[in-house]
């Protein structure tokens, strides 16, 4: 069976940490940054668990920001 | 296969659409708005329309709507988008024409643009953004603010005798043989946001088929108005605006 | 080809917008114009020239369908009465704002409230001094006959697209509801588009292939910004106080009293002119045709000149205010007006006269 891996890049100046892509991901790829900030303040979201990403797409659409780009391959 | 390796153009499967313009929007942390914008940009560019839609901005959180969507744009007075957008269509009959409405603007102040555009039948598609509460001004009582729902003007929450009833402006609209296609989505998840693509796609589909009026609303949230996180005001949307307004199409001619 | 015609001064509107190549009419039926929608519904120009018309579900919807339109860079125009113009005014400032070429009618009636159907010019204050909120002027046309019904749609258009800005037609009930001869002017072809977008390169128009997008908005959040807006629209309110200033005169040569009066009014104090001039009396006439711009320097001009001015208007005393203001107070201004909807007879005017300055009868 073929696997698919996923990657996501988060424009972390355009995020404003809402959450929601944490929120919609549903393997648990994505955290928001618990320290660090933007240059607006925010705790932009980042993959902290990359290697569970499956490329679904779930935190690209309902991101309200359109910052997030997804990546996907298929590895047999 | 590590991250870097994936992260490639060849591999990408969604990016930022085209046509939302580089400016970062106003909007709160987590708003709708942001996300049926990203829908709408997307869809004028895969179905070709750039170069032939003009947006109606409303007054409300979207009035600088005309900002990030790289269309010509008409911004109206507050309510009247309607009206406006009647004539940009019958002046223009070649044109995508839609406009993008909140509550109040739709559904309070605009009310009668909004009855006698959908009555006549112009070949507009209206997207209705309902989070029931004024944002723009600080988040006072909307027409379709719920029974019991706490706003800056009802503070101890709605009620009937002294507010009156939420507006279900939708389910009115449906009943005019103007309208072709009235549908009520949300974009609070995933496959939510694919549906409410499709929606708006068909509405646009429609204004340039010049079947008549396609109504699109957006049951949303408010969570800066609601007081809530954006994951918060998601769920409170989908356990109880949605009992208000319930999810999916009420007309499909 | 022109045409000699017989008809009301509403109906010369409807026939002149068609043949002016108007390509858009919204409206609202209010006594006494409703037969400027009537005409066009009659004479069904989308089959001819293409040109739209539609009858809204307000004054308010029809102004925003104007501001659609003009959008556009469409030659559009609506029509209304004293309290449907009331309602149009947010949209007017609107079009001001959005500097939109525009063109609106008003058929004065007399108020306040919903008043009467009967003739008015109280709406002058309304007209000249913005009506609507924010620093604004729209350029007012005062006609006094049906052909000048007829040929201010042809000069209104021209003005609005020149200056992108509202024009307003300030007639009144006797002008939109009398029959008069009229020349209808020879019809001149809607513009295409391409010249539309040549013409008017800020129209929201759809891109077409345009770099950039066009955003039609009166919004301007930064007061640096805004301010700026602000110093444009006066510099073209400055432009056209230089260069649209339109008044008649009569008699005025070696008047040692003069008349100020507009619109039909103007047309029954030339009558009391000729009456007093009978009697000896060296009475002149002045008729702004604009009453924004106003005639101030005309008027500054014959204030050195006569010993009194009287202004007769349908109102209160409202463009008296700038006549005193442009005569600089040199000489007595004194007013006289009917109001309710009465119009005066010339007799009325020349006792007016004499009753202000006893002296001219000697």
């Amino acid at each position: 069976m073929a696997k698919i891996k996923g990657a996501v890049t988060v424009n972390k100046e355009r995020c404003k940490g809402c959450n929601l892509c944490v929120v919609a991901c549903p393997t648990d790829t994505l955290s928001l940054q618990p320290l660090e900030v933007n240059d607006r303040g925010y705790h932009f979201a980042y993959m902290s668990n990359p290697d569970a990403c499956i490329g679904c797409c779930s935190c690209a659409l309902v991101c309200p920001d359109a910052c997030i780009e997804v990546y996907r391959v298929k590895l047999d | 296969m590590k991250p870097e390796e994936i992260i490639d153009p060849a591999n990408r499967v969604y990016a930022r659409p085209r046509l939302l313009t580089e400016v970062n929007t106003h909007y709160c942390p987590g708003c709708s708005h942001g996300v049926v914008h990203r829908i709408i940009a997307e869809l004028l560019d895969e179905m070709g329309l750039e170069d032939r839609a003009v947006g109606v901005a409303p007054v409300g959180c979207a009035v600088f709507a005309y900002n990030y969507i790289d269309v010509d744009w008409v911004e109206a007075a507050h309510g009247r988008a309607p009206a406006v957008a009647t004539a940009l269509s019958r002046l223009s009959p070649e044109n995508l024409v839609f406009t993008y409405q909140g509550d109040g603007d739709l559904a309070a102040i605009g009310t009668a643009e909004t009855i006698h555009a959908a009555n006549r039948g112009e070949n507009i598609a209206i997207i209705f953004i309902n989070n029931a509460i004024y944002g723009m001004t600080g988040g006072q009582m909307a027409p379709t603010t719920l029974i019991g729902q706490r706003t800056a003007t009802t503070p101890y929450g709605r009620r009937v005798d002294l507010n009156g009833h939420p507006l279900n402006i939708t389910n009115l609209l449906a009943q005019l043989p103007g309208t072709c296609y009235v549908t009520r989505q949300s974009v609070h998840t995933a496959p939510a946001v694919r549906k409410a693509k499709n929606a708006i796609k068909k509405a646009f589909e429609n204004a340039m088929a010049k079947k008549g009026t396609s109504v699109v609303e957006i049951v949303s949230t408010c969570n800066s108005g609601w007081k809530m996180t954006p994951a918060q005001a998601n769920e409170w949307m989908a356990t109880h605006m949605t009992e208000h307004y319930p999810l999916g199409d009420l007309k499909n001619e | 080809m022109e045409e000699v015609r017989l008809m009301k001064g509403n109906e010369a509107i409807a026939h002149a917008a068609i043949r002016y190549g108007c390509d858009g009419y919204f409206g609202y039926p209010i006594t006494p114009q409703s037969e400027v929608l009537e005409t066009l519904e009659a004479l069904m120009p989308w089959e001819t020239t293409g040109m739209t018309v539609l009858q809204a579900e307000s004054e308010v919807a029809a102004i925003n369908m104007v501001y659609g339109g003009a959008a556009t860079g469409k030659a559009v125009m609506t029509s209304s009465s004293s309290p449907g113009v009331s309602l149009k005014q947010e949209g007017i400032s609107y079009i001001a704002a959005s500097s939109l070429p525009a063109l609106i009618l008003n058929v004065m009636r007399g108020g306040p409230g919903l008043g009467t159907i009967q003739p008015s010019q109280a709406d002058y204050f309304q007209a000249v001094k913005g009506g609507g909120h924010g620093d604004y002027h729209m350029i007012v046309l005062a006609p006094s006959t049906v052909q000048e019904m007829a040929d201010f749609v042809g000069l209104g258009f021209d003005l609005a697209f020149k200056y992108r800005n509202p024009v307003l037609i300030l007639a009144d009930g006797i002008v939109g509801q009398m029959m008069e001869k009229v020349v209808l002017p020879p019809a001149r072809p809607r513009r295409t588009q391409q010249q539309i977008e040549e013409q008017c390169p800020w129209a929201a128009t759809g891109r077409h292939g345009r770099a950039h997008r066009n955003v039609v908005t009166s919004l301007e959040l930064d007061p640096a910004k805004m301010e700026l807006n602000n110093e444009r629209f006066q510099r073209t309110y400055a432009a056209i106080e230089a260069s649209e200033v339109r008044f008649a005169e009569h008699y005025t040569e070696d008047a040692e009293y003069l008349i100020v009066a507009f619109g039909s009014v103007a047309r029954i104090c030339l009558k009391a002119i000729e009456e007093a001039r009978g009697q000896g009396v060296k009475v002149g006439l002045l008729r702004p045709i604009t009453l924004w711009p106003f005639p101030k320097a005309e008027i500054d001009r014959l204030s050195k000149q006569v010993k009194g001015i009287l202004t007769v208007e349908l109102n209160a005393g409202q463009m008296i205010e700038d006549v005193r203001l442009a005569s600089q107070c040199r000489v007595p201004v004194a007013h006289f007006g009917r109001m309710g909807g009465i119009v005066p007879n010339p007799g009325e005017v020349l006792t007016a006269l004499f009753n202000h300055f006893p002296e001219a009868k000697q």
